[in-house]
């Protein structure tokens, strides 16, 4: 019976776990891919130009 | 992020061969060092790059951005293939080949069709409407390829309403051309900027899920 309980208590535990990974890798998806592609700081647009242009990125 | 930054340095040796040339060839046109259809009426311009690696710092830059956006990319494709999973759908490394073609889709393909890779001095509408154009069209590609692919018979058809949608809208585009640069090259930069993506996409899809398949239980 205990150890029912805690194999359930431990997959829900994991679960979580992997949804906070989940969404935390998006997150940080999203902050390289802003970084790379839309930033417009002046001196952010020149160094990721030429590969903006390339992947087709809206620039300028 | 390995299969990121890996991939990062294959598209840079990409574009630095295939992408790279037509975009400083079309440098030349923006900067006004050429002109086609020039004032004597003469439609027709020399054809040719200027050299290769000619500025380090630059080429650098390129190639880090690659590895940045790449990798963010990668991150995208593990949230899918984390998801995927919880839905009952094993990743295997063949199955991120299609994952990655899917991306290439999404982020290339379905933009393209309503707004063709820029060469430098193509004159367009404003960045800004453009950007949550190309964002909301990702997005959407995104969700209809994956309601296609996982959902109900039902889910697909609307799946596939969702990818026409922003093409129904229509992407923001001004009522004249500006062209200044050569048409061909316009049409060979978009051509190769398209074929240099969808191969890095698909190399990315089987990187990240051979790695995503060996190290998903660590």
């Amino acid at each position: 019976m205990n150890k029912t309980k805690t194999a359930t208590l431990n997959a829900t535990h994991a679960t979580d776990m992997s949804l906070v990974s989940i969404l935390g890798a998006a997150a940080l998806g999203l902050v390289l891919l802003f970084a790379a592609g839309f930033a417009q700081a002046s001196v952010m647009h020149d160094t990721a130009h030429d590969q903006r242009h390339a992947m087709a990125f809206p620039c300028h | 992020m390995f299969a990121g930054v890996a991939v990062g340095v294959i598209a840079a040796a990409l574009q630095f061969w295939l992408v790279t040339p037509l975009l400083l060839e079309g440098e030349l046109y923006e900067t006004g060092a050429r002109v086609h259809f020039s004032t004597d009426g003469s439609t027709q311009s020399e054809a040719g790059h200027p050299a290769l690696f000619t500025e380090p710092m630059r080429d650098l830059m390129t190639v880090g951005f690659n590895m940045v956006a790449f990798t963010g990319f990668a991150l995208f494709l593990a949230v899918g293939f984390a998801l995927s999973e919880r839905g009952g759908h094993m990743v295997t490394a063949r199955k991120g080949l299609i994952w990655g073609m899917a991306g290439f889709i999404a982020v290339q393909l379905a933009p393209a069709i309503g707004l063709p890779p820029e060469l430098p001095g193509t004159v367009a509408a404003d960045v800004e409407l453009r950007q949550i154009w190309w964002i909301c069209t990702v997005l959407v590609t995104a969700v209809g390829l994956g309601l296609i692919a996982f959902g109900p018979t039902l889910a697909g058809v609307g799946g596939a309403v969702l990818i026409a949608l922003p093409h129904l809208i229509g992407a923001p585009h001004l009522d004249t051309y500006f062209g200044v640069a050569a048409p061909e090259l316009a049409a060979h930069f978009a051509t190769a900027s398209l074929g240099t993506s969808a191969a890095t996409w698909v190399l990315l899809g089987l990187f990240t899920a051979t790695l995503w398949v060996k190290f998903k239980d660590a």
